[in-house]
């Protein structure tokens, strides 16, 4: 338990500190945008699909079920990611043009 | 040397346009530049990636294979996104989050395909990634379904008791599989993914309407935890941070709303609230009289108001009504009627759903009030209309102790002098309980389809 902790040290400082900044950023929002906020954070976390292409990227050529889901995995992020930002910017330019 | 250098600062700037995106988000005028942000972040630490990343010395092989799935999910996810319509977006969200969660889920498979033994906190990692994406996964595409009308909700207590021990099945599992990795051997990625995904499945099945938005926000924040632990996986900072403040981001906002429905998340989590029948009115005897109002009468009472409050409720989306609601408007201030929208923050199926659908019909955003604001106001108004809204202003929540959704802060309509409810029918809300105030003296219902009456309501006040 130890060792984890020393081991893992300044990935445990990236956690801490990003729920707090999570937690800082969020606590502000009008009950008006929480709808955009929601699905802007849902596309920010497609970032998994980074996951999905280096799982894919170092596959190796005659593992097919590794080849096969790395696919579905990168499509299935692609979605998340692009969906999601395309969502988010339909709902917030609707904001937009009453200024 | 120089690539690695090129790798991690684009996962720098990728961090930083995160945060800097979701703090932008959380402010009107900001919003849709911190979006483009985000995004912009998001591509150059993807292209980093493809471009820079290495895995002992090793390049990114396969490019081509994944930019077709890039190309390939780029296409259906614009089309989606572009196609659909504003009152069908949680569900689209609660989609495309459920894409993310089973993104997650398949990396943790591959690599314990891959790499089945490793260090106790190696396995963990790929474990828990693995459990958390996939129950948002499967919670998603129930919550889309059930969104869309496609599922119905399955109550019952015996349900809150499977959960519970299929809860205790997923950690014992992960225990086993992390301690004594060679009990279960390679098959304990198959036994996490089963029970995961009928976890899933189960937990959002009993939840009724009235939940709907606070699942979705706890399965986003679930979807931005499955991220962070891919990220421990392959050190990756970028979606350590990304991952983190959408989980922890997300979290606030799930409490937030279980708040603003007085409810614990406890509650939510175990699927103890359906939408069944458990609860009874008990403030609503049954010889009390409900007043009808015709649609002249009400043109009249609104034209001759000095100041007109419109509460919009899930059924203004179902009936598609919002246009019609901005027209409704618009007549009214042209005979010098002061009229304004409160918005409840949970009315509709996700917090601020109200308020994107009355954006889209071109309602200026400084109409829509929230609840703390016009409360105190209420006393001052002359008629308030509630259009398809039912738990969002029953009295209950402040007199009956009894009541399921006593202490739930609620738009206190009654306080004005009149109050019209537009409503299809005598039916329960989503919470499934009566509401008194279809009974109070001051109230009026008009029955009818939201987006009809409107329309007949505006037709009527021409002819005055």
């Amino acid at each position: 338990m130890a060792e984890f902790f020393i081991e893992n040290q300044d990935l445990i400082y990236i956690v801490v500190l990003s729920i707090l900044l999570g937690v800082e950023v969020i606590s502000n929002v009008p009950a008006i945008l929480h709808t955009p906020l929601m699905s802007g954070a849902n596309a920010i976390h497609g970032v998994v699909i980074i996951g999905a292409i280096i799982v894919m990227g170092h596959a190796r050529s005659d593992d097919y079920l590794a080849l096969v889901l790395g696919f579905l995995a990168v499509l299935l992020g692609t979605l998340n990611v692009v969906g999601g930002f395309v969502v988010t910017n339909r709902m917030l330019e609707m904001f937009k043009k009453k200024k | 040397m120089t690539s690695n250098l090129l790798l991690q600062l684009s996962y720098l700037i990728g961090s930083i346009t995160f945060i800097v995106g979701l703090k932008q988000l959380s402010s009107p005028d900001s919003a849709r530049k911190g979006n483009l942000v985000a995004a912009f972040g998001m591509g150059l630490a993807i292209l980093g990636t493809i471009l820079f990343h290495t895995h002992d010395g090793a390049p990114i092989g396969n490019i081509p294979w994944i930019l077709a799935a890039m190309a390939l999910g780029t296409v259906v996810g614009w089309l989606m996104a572009m196609k659909v319509k504003m009152t069908a977006m949680p569900q689209m969200v609660s989609f495309f989050n459920g894409m993310g969660g089973a993104c997650a889920a398949i990396i943790s498979i591959v690599e314990f395909h891959s790499h089945p033994h490793g260090t106790p906190g190696y396995l963990l990692v790929v474990f828990l990634g693995l459990i958390i994406g996939t129950v948002s996964f499967s919670g998603s595409i129930i919550a889309y379904g059930k969104l869309d009308e496609k599922i119905k909700d399955i109550t019952g207590k015996l349900l809150t008791y499977i959960n519970l021990l299929l809860l205790v099945l997923i950690l014992a599992a992960l225990t086993a599989a992390v301690i004594a990795p060679e009990i279960m051997g390679e098959s304990a990625i198959w036994v996490l993914l089963a029970l995961s995904a009928l976890y899933g499945v189960l937990f959002v099945m009993p939840i009724g309407g009235a939940d709907m938005p606070v699942v979705i926000s706890l399965l986003n924040s679930f979807t931005g935890m499955a991220a962070a632990f891919g990220g421990f996986l392959y050190d990756n900072p970028v979606m350590l941070t990304g991952g983190i403040l959408v989980g922890s981001a997300g979290t606030i906002l799930t409490i937030l709303m279980c708040t603003a429905m007085n409810r614990s998340l406890l509650n939510v989590i175990i699927g103890s609230f359906g939408g069944g029948g458990s609860a009874a009115g008990s403030g609503v005897k049954g010889d009390q009289v409900v007043k009808e109002i015709n649609l002249t009468d009400t043109a009249i009472l609104c034209a001759y108001a000095g100041k007109v409050t419109i509460v919009p409720g899930y059924g203004l989306a179902v009936a598609q009504a919002q246009h019609i609601c901005h027209e409704l408007e618009k007549k009214l201030e042209d005979k010098g009627v002061e009229v304004n929208f409160a918005i409840h923050p949970v009315a509709g199926r996700m917090p601020g759903h109200m308020n994107v659908l009355l954006a889209e019909a071109d309602v200026p955003y400084p109409k829509l009030i929230e609840m703390e604001d016009i409360n105190p106001q209420m006393n001052s108004t002359d008629v308030v209309i509630v259009v398809g809204a039912n738990d969002v202003v029953n009295p209950a929540a402040e007199n009956d102790p009894s009541s399921p959704i006593y202490g739930m802060p609620v738009l206190k309509v009654w306080e004005a002098k009149n109050v019209i409810v537009l409503k299809r029918s005598m039916r329960a809300g989503y919470a499934g309980i009566e509401n008194e105030l279809f009974f109070h003296p001051k109230t009026k219902m008009l029955f009818g389809d939201a987006k009809e009456m409107l329309g007949k309501l505006v037709g009527e006040l021409k002819d005055l």
